[in-house]
């Protein structure tokens, strides 16, 4: 079996360097289902401070779509969700400016604030994104990947 | 074995090696991808540079996350990257 049949509709990964829409997102799992009961939200920004200007994006095409495909498509079964939304930005991005959003849509909070936390855990390190931080000085750093992210995704 | 297998190279390593992909050769000894690295490393001074520099690096294969003993055939597209860093 695959989750194409019973997911179609339900669940929506976009990888885009286009800003998204929050409000559009909600009201489109909003429309759903008549038994949804709550929907949890997680949007990631990029934080600034150590004279942070932005951030550069970049990912693998392709992998990176199937790779958050299968962890929404997990999500979805693992906490019976009945929507799903992962939206990520990839290019250069300003201080300030959001990263990524996450929307999950359950019958109880429960359910949706939990497939939020798990989506956003797993997607730092098991999808195919790289940051590189770019300062005022001109400085441009490769972020190296935290251990604390990776136990999180572990914890999953 | 024969044909051709795409490698790419994402983020710092891509930086460092200069280019983000090439399509190259598969000899007869080449059946993992440690092979065809160990292949390339030896051909290339850049590979072999950046690759004996520390550093985790990771590995797909076919848009699938692999190994050094994940197997290579011809028209696989090999990609090499450092681990990853999204969110």
């Amino acid at each position: 079996m695959t989750g194409a049949a019973h997911t179609a509709g339900r669940i929506q990964v976009r990888v885009q360097s286009d800003p998204f829409d929050v409000g559009h997102e909600t009201a489109r799992l909003l429309g759903l289902e008549d038994g949804t009961g709550g929907i949890s939200s997680f949007m990631g920004i990029v934080r600034g401070g150590n004279g942070l200007v932005a951030l550069e994006l970049e990912h693998y095409p392709g992998m990176c779509e199937d790779a958050l495909t299968v962890l929404a498509e997990e999500a979805f079964s693992r906490f019976a969700l009945i929507g799903c939304t992962v939206i990520h930005r990839v290019g250069r991005l300003l201080v300030g400016e959001p990263i990524v959003l996450v929307l999950a849509a359950a019958a109880h909070r429960a359910a949706a604030l939990d497939a939020t936390h798990f989506l956003i855990d797993r997607l730092k390190t098991g999808a195919p994104f790289w940051k590189a931080e770019e300062f005022t000085d001109g400085q441009r750093l490769w972020v190296e990947s935290r251990s604390e992210d990776e136990a999180a995704a572990a914890g999953w | 074995m024969s044909g051709t297998a795409t490698i790419l190279y994402f983020a710092a390593l891509r930086e460092r090696i200069g280019r983000g992909s090439e399509t190259v050769p598969l000899t007869a000894d080449v059946s993992t991808v440690g092979d065809l690295l160990a292949e390339r490393r030896r051909q290339d001074e850049t590979l072999e540079d950046v690759f004996a520099q520390p550093g985790r690096v990771r590995v797909a294969v076919n848009r699938v996350l692999g190994d050094l003993s994940t197997p290579v055939h011809a028209g696989d597209e090999v990609a090499f990257f450092p681990p990853m860093t999204g969110g």
